[in-house]
């Protein structure tokens, strides 16, 4: 399914004293099957563009198609059920969505609530559970007994067993592990490619977005900075650094390495393995150019 | 749809209304509690109007944000209405539609009763719209504070007040968090019929309700991590200071009382 985005505009609580412009004229096309991460600084209008990704948030400027549905600037738009069954969002900190008494339920809420019957919803929960990496067990228990962890798997099976077209992550990993972290991104990685997802993920980490992305968006002060492939995007990394952003660590890497020996490396790679063979070939040839 | 309540909500500005003394302001509002009871016809009523208006003006906070956020009060100004409308029997009978039996003295009634409402709801709204909760606080323990002689728990209470202003804003948005999370899962707040929608409400409060709990405790430990043991020698860092505008002030409310007084029918 695809997204797109046109010329769009919002502001926060129109016409009050607190009137408070998020974004200005946001053009994002979003094809099927994309991975695209949307990276930026606090408060540069990230995650207000994700919630016009499945019209929790309709535009006061511009208009948002989603699919075949268009939501326009200043129109009333009804049932909408239909977007937010293909669009799934994994909000930040998710486990504060759960409220069921047992994990099985909260997972099945999603579907049930777009009509899909109860056997097949159970069905759901059991293939989302275990896609998450859970014991079936667990399906039994309270989701207030779990922990932390636990908690944010069973809130993002709650969001797979939807069984969306499109998957929009809004810092799925912020406060776990590092190897939770890996798992978690790793999952959804796997899904976006086996089910042809397309997946939208906003986050801090510049790692996960070379890794992951095919196309990454930097936003600024509410505007779309920059747009382009990972490559692209890191391989002018003071336009980054000046918007109080970061490189991956490679890519830093890299510039040191090169500032180091005084050359320039003919790309910039996004992997360790990528670097180490640059690297490696640059000194066999004797260390210079 | 969270972000339009204005209950308990402080909008920051430079009009006198903001300058005046907290302890000035609770004073004035607490007089107008009592003085709204004063007026009974049309007359003494449209005082209290004008003196409310009057107010709000002086305020500077926009009439049209004001109205946006009281508008789900006005719900209940309508129902206090109509149920002075439908209950009280004295007076010409104005007109019958059935069982519904409508007197002279039920619209008169409906009519002072919601007015007064709306007039009370009007001017402690200005209260929290022009002065922070903080102030408040202190402004209370203050007027308060001869209640301690009797074991009041003065500082107690005023503490209690100050952490339930301050997480108002803060619940309201995880309440807008929660019902965005949920809208998502398809869950609809905003449509459908009645029933799916108190069903609705599940979903939402249980989150709330655990999230309360969760901050509840942290900020108990925070507190108790920063060595607070309740006011005993307690110094303020905020000192009040009473001015002309608040004196004068409060001997207008004293005008306008005795205005009503020799209006009064």
């Amino acid at each position: 399914m695809d997204i797109s985005l046109k010329n769009v505009e919002y502001r926060y609580q129109a016409d009050s004293p607190f009137e408070r412009l998020a974004i200005t004229d946001v053009s994002i096309d979003i094809p099927s099957g994309t991975y695209l991460a949307v990276i930026g600084h606090t408060g540069s209008g990230k995650s207000t563009v994700l919630q016009h990704l499945n019209a929790l948030l309709k535009p006061t400027k511009g208009s948002v198609v989603i699919g075949s549905r268009e939501i326009k600037a200043g129109r009333k738009e009804k049932n909408l059920k239909g977007v937010r069954e293909k669009v799934g969002i994994v909000f930040q900190f998710p486990e504060h969505q759960l409220f069921e008494e047992t994990v099985e339920k909260d997972i099945m809420f999603g579907p049930m609530n777009f009509g899909v019957s109860e056997r097949q919803a159970r069905e759901r929960a059991r293939a989302a559970i275990s896609l998450v990496g859970l014991p079936e067990e667990i399906l039994e228990k309270s989701p207030f007994d779990l922990s932390g962890g636990q908690m944010r798997r069973v809130a993002i099976a709650g969001v797979l067993a939807m069984e969306p077209e499109v998957i929009v992550l809004d810092e799925p990993t912020a406060g776990l592990d590092p190897r939770g972290r890996k798992e978690i991104m790793d999952l959804f990685y796997t899904l976006h490619k086996k089910r042809n997802l397309s997946t939208v993920l906003v986050t801090h980490s510049m790692e996960d977005a070379a890794r992951y992305a095919d196309e990454i968006i930097v936003m600024h002060q509410g505007k779309v900075f920059t747009k382009g492939s990972p490559e692209h995007i890191f391989s002018n990394p003071k336009a980054l650094i000046e918007l109080g952003l970061d490189v991956p660590e490679v890519v830093g890497l890299q510039l040191k390495i090169e500032e180091a020996f005084g050359t320039k490396f003919k790309k910039i790679s996004l992997s360790e393995e990528e670097l180490a063979e640059m690297v490696a070939r640059f000194l066999e040839g004797g260390g210079t150019k | 749809m969270m972000e339009k309540m204005i209950i308990g909500r402080y909008v920051p500005g430079e009009s006198i209304l903001h300058k005046m003394d907290p302890r000035s302001k609770l004073i004035i509002v607490f007089l107008f509690v009592c003085v709204v009871f004063i007026a009974n016809n049309a007359l003494t009523y449209g005082v209290l109007a004008a003196y409310t208006f009057l107010m709000v003006g002086m305020s500077k906070i926009p009439p049209r944000f004001l109205y946006g956020g009281l508008k789900p009060v006005l719900l209940l100004v309508l129902f206090t209405f109509l149920l002075h409308i439908f209950l009280t029997k004295e007076g010409e009978l104005v007109f019958e539609l059935g069982w519904l039996k409508v007197y002279e003295e039920g619209i008169r009634q409906g009519i002072f009763i919601s007015l007064r409402f709306l007039l009370l709801i009007l001017i402690t709204s200005l209260l929290t719209l022009t002065t922070t909760p903080i102030e408040i606080t202190d402004g209370l323990e203050t007027l308060l504070n001869p209640l301690k002689k009797v074991k009041f728990p003065v500082h107690e209470l005023a503490l209690m007040m100050s952490i339930s202003l301050r997480f108002i804003p803060t619940l309201m948005q995880e309440t807008d968090k929660i019902m965005k999370a949920q809208t998502a899962r398809g869950v609809e707040y905003n449509s459908g019929p009645i029933k799916e929608r108190i069903k609705a409400i599940v979903p939402l409060l249980i989150p709330l309700f655990i999230s309360s709990f969760k901050r509840a405790e942290e900020l108990a430990v925070a507190m108790e991590a920063r060595g607070y043991k309740g006011g005993e020698g307690r110094t303020k860092y905020r000192q009040l200071t009473w001015g002309l505008p608040d004196t004068t002030m409060i001997l207008f409310l004293g005008a306008v009382t005795f205005l009503l007084i020799l209006l009064r029918g």
